[in-house]
């Protein structure tokens, strides 16, 4: 890092500024519903920001905005150029750019979620980007994804499986999948949501708070 | 000096600096049926390196002199110069947007009193060109250097965004490129004619479809790249 | 004022050159009567403009045709006090009908108190380039009028022409066609976004 601080780039280590979180996972796991029930259940304790990563154009960013669950302007979306999971693992600048801006124009903020564009399983976060990330699956995937793992799956700090009310129709077990996940994820937490049911996905929100609490005492006083 | 490795970073569209998500016109070009296959797409790289691809060069070129000495009214007055060449506004944004990014994930590659001085004589992004050349600097390159990766990145960007919009086959694609090997020298060698303090005699190249299809391309709905 | 030329051309070896003082506080309007025809040869054409403090500058003669083996090079230079303004027109028509462009290069620079506004240059008829989708794709004409004043800062767009705010105090409307008709028709359209005030 340079030596001189005068401009607005950040020092790339977490002092002084706001936890970074990455929510990825497949297309349709329910990622956009998941930042939209954290920030209905986080938006009157926490200060927010969330960065967006669309496929096309803009469109997880305008949902949010007509959800009214945050400030239009607290959301800025990122294009990827037909690589949603590069912009989130192997050039983070745009994300990172974004993250800033949030930071400039309403800091200082608690927490910026950064959303990443429907992608595979291997899809995961830079640790130059996110400071802790969560992956969402949903239940209609199968119940055989967690066994099979992949880094999304067994490398996030929480895994999240949605849509659990689905979980009779398409037959999938969720305590096969709840077995299959702790085995491959060495003890890191896992939990079942139904956002459709649940509109602040509070166990998700809970575990969110527990973790901003972290950042800010770990780096509060260091700046 | 380690020039030729910085240069070979430099232009690797693995340098994570943003530029993954601009496609330089030819995302539009694509939509509006202007390239369609690997002829359209060859005379368009052939048209856009000798264009916008010999000013960026030429720019980048003069950043890096710059950057030997750098003060913050020349990097003022060398954005001016790259300002009044570029008409489209959402081209003089895609640019700036880039530069700021280039600037930032470069301070941390090559941390260097060009860059620093850069962002702050240019705190709300230079140009792409400008940026460019200051981290070509930075990285111990020549001028030549810096033109060189300047051009070459002017024509890679457009050819990997048109692999990935028309399923192009991506070895025929490099083909073009390696057939434009002769035109980048040409394109590096007009970039480093001029070399002097005065910039106002830099290549200006205008490419009015470019300006249309990057005012166009803002304007569409179903985008999948920043320009 | 009106430039009648005496004769066809420019055409091989001439150089013709043009000087515009506009003193402070006038305007002045430039007009030619008929299309300037770049014959065979090498030729070139150099214009001057200087526009003093609060005068105004008007310049739009008729399109410069490139015949098919013209060599033309022009060179202008516009260079405005802060608060003068401008119209610049200019037309290029890529050969007479039916046959291909011949080759010009030219160079424009604007400045405003000597801050540059708008350098570009323009390469017509080289056929490695000409008919790149990124140059000038299928157009027969290409057109821009440069505006210099305070205008509104709005990005204008229809097929094949674009009213672009640029960075320093000035617009740039920018057209290509398939036919003159339809380029000046382009452009009209656009300096009369650019510019409100024009009838």
């Amino acid at each position: 890092m340079s030596a001189n601080h005068d401009d607005h780039h950040h020092a790339p280590d977490g002092h002084g500024r706001a936890l970074r979180l990455g929510i990825g996972g497949p297309v349709g796991s329910g990622k956009t519903a998941l930042v939209a029930a954290l920030c209905r259940s986080l938006g009157p304790s926490l200060r927010l920001g969330v960065v967006t990563n669309d496929i096309y154009t803009t469109e997880d960013a305008d949902f949010l905005r007509r959800a009214g669950v945050i400030d239009a302007e607290r959301i800025l979306a990122v294009q990827t150029g037909c690589c949603p999971h590069t912009a989130i693992r192997d050039d983070i600048a745009a994300n990172i750019d974004a993250v800033e801006t949030l930071e400039e124009r309403f800091g200082p903020l608690d927490l910026v979620i950064v959303e990443s564009g429907g992608d595979n399983l291997t899809a995961t976060f830079s640790r130059g980007l996110a400071d802790r990330q969560i992956f969402v699956l949903d239940v209609s995937g199968g119940d055989k994804v967690p066994r099979k793992g992949g880094p999304g799956v067994t490398t996030a700090d929480l895994l999240v499986v949605n849509k659990t009310d689905l979980a009779p129709m398409v037959g999938a077990d969720l305590t096969v999948m709840s077995r299959d996940a702790a085995k491959v994820r060495d003890g890191k937490p896992v939990l079942f949501t139904s956002i459709r049911e649940d509109k602040g996905a509070h166990s998700v929100a809970e575990w969110v708070v527990g973790i901003v609490d972290a950042w800010h005492h770990e780096h509060a006083h260091s700046v | 000096m380690h020039g030729d490795m910085a240069m070979l970073l430099l232009a690797d569209s693995r340098l994570p600096a943003g530029g993954h998500a601009h496609s330089g016109g030819a995302e539009e070009a694509v939509r509006v049926g202007a390239i369609t296959g690997p002829e359209d797409l060859a005379r368009f790289l052939r048209g856009r390196l000798a264009t916008a691809g010999v000013v960026t060069a030429a720019l980048a070129a003069a950043a890096c002199e710059v950057g030997a000495r750098p003060a913050p009214e020349r990097w003022q007055r060398l954005d001016a110069e790259a300002d009044c060449r570029i008409s489209a506004p959402a081209q003089r944004e895609a640019s700036r947007t880039q530069g700021r990014l280039l600037v930032r994930t470069t301070r941390r590659i090559w941390p260097s009193e060009a860059l620093d001085s850069l962002a702050l004589a240019v705190p709300d992004g230079a140009h792409h060109p400008v940026a460019l050349g200051a981290a070509a600097a930075a990285a111990g390159c020549e001028p030549r250097q810096a033109a060189l990766a300047a051009a070459y990145t002017s024509v890679t960007a457009p050819a990997t965004a048109a692999v990935r919009l028309l399923g192009l086959d991506p070895v025929l694609v490099h083909r073009l490129l390696a057939d434009l090997a002769p035109a980048l020298n040409d394109a590096a060698h007009e970039a480093c004619v001029i070399q002097a303090d005065d910039w106002s005699d830099l290549p200006a190249h205008a490419a009015p479809a470019l300006d249309l299809l990057a005012e166009q391309h803002l304007r569409t709905e179903v985008r999948l790249f920043v320009s | 004022m009106h430039l009648v030329a005496t004769a066809a051309g420019p055409l091989d070896g001439d150089h013709l050159g043009l000087s515009i003082d506009v003193a402070p506080g006038t305007s002045l309007s430039v007009f030619s009567v008929a299309s300037t025809l770049a014959l065979p040869g090498r030729s070139r054409l150099t214009v001057t403009a200087r526009v003093g403090p609060g005068a105004s500058l008007r310049y739009s003669p008729e399109p410069l045709v490139l015949a098919d083996g013209c060599d033309l090079r022009v060179d202008v230079l516009l260079s405005l006090a802060g608060d003068a303004t401008a119209f610049w027109r200019e037309e290029i028509v890529f050969g007479r009908y039916g046959e291909p462009s011949g080759r010009c290069r030219s160079r424009f620079d604007a400045t405003v108190d000597g801050v540059p506004l708008l350098r570009q240059e323009v390469t017509a008829g080289d056929p490695a380039l000409h008919g790149s989708p990124a140059v000038f794709a299928s157009a027969r004409c290409a057109g821009s009028t440069l505006l210099v004043g305070d205008l509104p800062r709005e990005v204008h767009l229809a097929e094949g022409c674009a009213v672009l705010p640029l960075a320093g105090p000035g617009t740039l409307v920018s057209a290509l066609a398939a036919d003159t008709v339809e380029l000046r028709r382009r452009l009209e359209w656009g300096e009369r976004l650019a510019d409100k005030s024009l009838p």
